[in-house]
């Protein structure tokens, strides 16, 4: 490996782990959709410092590649990542419904409020 | 009127359905004087809400299209905010003969959900060929499941009683397919008592069923898939005795 391979792998693992905190700083992001974002940025920096260690964690496993640990992995939390946000889409969907009924349901209560007013009013207008 | 005639309310989902929502409503309140329509205009673009008021109906408007199951469950809701005990729904397109809502409503007497069936012995109405099969097939199913003889699972000509209207305004699903087939999946594990009685079908105002073989197949298939998931999901439990303020 080269001292220029070395220094691009640990920056680029800095760099995404700046941008998820800044972005966590300024509340862009939540913690619960970060946290992800946040391993894999760590995983990342971890094997860019200690480049051993990918090679000892792929002969835990029984990886042969080293590198096909880092695809797989990689894969792996994108893939969580993926599964999370259908699940959040499908709580926004159905929070999306509750509020389109009542929504509903108020304009319901308005027209009859309305109603009940008009039929109320004196019919002469009062001074 | 009887007394389960005038607590029952009458929802009518409606999408795009200017030309014939009114003289539905209008019919309905014909043959039924008195009786609570309300029409549940799904996001239509069209003049459906105007029409429908203008026929005597109120009307819920939706701000977005949320689908058979999403309209229902307004009808629901707006059931228990109001006192309604038992709840019809009849499509907006004049399909269904208003004149059976009354044996529906009867029907809850000894039921929690009483279908108007389609293929029951009256009236003159046919699907043939692999749709008809698909809901031969369905219908077997869902028999199992409901305990009780069910011939048309897919009829949206629906009564539910205070049990099943309780459930519904919560359980009520949105999905493709949800407000027959899963409805009733739900319905009958919360120990629903669900029956059918026939009724007649008449003719759609536009457009005939599909009897293309592929579109069949294709409803089987998520036809299938939907009552997989509504067996496989967790039953929900119907609270029993009125809901505490």
């Amino acid at each position: 490996m080269t001292v220029a391979s070395y220094i691009f792998g640990v920056a680029s693992a800095v760099l995404t782990l700046i941008v998820v905190i800044e972005m966590l700083r300024r509340r862009r992001l939540r913690e619960r959709h970060a946290v992800w974002w946040l391993i894999a940025g760590t995983l990342a920096l971890v094997i860019g410092v200690f480049p051993p260690v990918l090679v000892w964690a792929a002969g835990l496993v029984g990886v042969a590649v080293p590198l096909n640990l880092v695809f797989f992995v990689s894969v792996a939390v994108l893939f969580l990542v993926c599964i999370q946000h259908s699940a959040e889409l499908t709580t926004l969907e159905s929070k999306t419904r509750v509020l389109a009924e009542t929504a509903a349901l108020q304009d319901l209560r308005i027209q009859a409020l309305e109603r009940a007013l008009a039929d109320s009013a004196p019919s002469k207008p009062q001074a | 009127m009887t007394p389960s005639i005038s607590s029952t309310l009458i929802v009518m989902p409606a999408l795009n359905e200017e030309e014939s929502v009114r003289g539905v409503v209008e019919e309905v309140l014909q043959k039924l004087p008195g009786i609570a329509v309300l029409v549940v205009d799904d996001g239509s673009t069209d003049d459906t809400a105007a029409e429908a008021l203008a026929g005597g109906a109120l009307v819920a408007r939706l701000p977005f299209n949320l689908g058979v199951g999403g309209a229902m469950r307004v009808g629901f809701r707006y059931a228990i905010d109001h006192g309604f005990a038992n709840v019809v729904q009849v499509d907006s397109d004049g399909q269904h003969d208003p004149a059976s809502v009354r044996a529906l409503v009867e029907g809850l007497d000894y039921a929690d959900l009483v279908i108007g069936a389609r293929f029951a012995g009256e009236g003159d109405y046919t699907v043939k060929g692999p749709r008809r099969w698909a809901m031969v097939v369905l219908s077997k199913f869902l028999s199992v499941t409901a305990h009780t003889p069910l011939t048309d699972t897919t009829s949206g000509f629906k009564a539910s009683g205070p049990r099943a209207v309780r459930l519904f305004a919560e359980h009520y699903p949105a999905e493709y397919l949800g407000d027959t087939i899963e409805s009733l999946v739900i319905a009958a594990r919360a120990k629903c008592v669900i029956r059918q009685i026939p009724v007649s079908m008449r003719a759609r105002a536009g457009g005939t069923p599909s009897h293309n073989p592929l579109k069949a197949a294709a409803y089987l298939g998520r036809a299938s898939m939907a009552l997989l998931f509504a067996l496989v999901r967790p039953p929900v439990q119907l609270h029993e005795g009125t809901p505490t303020a």
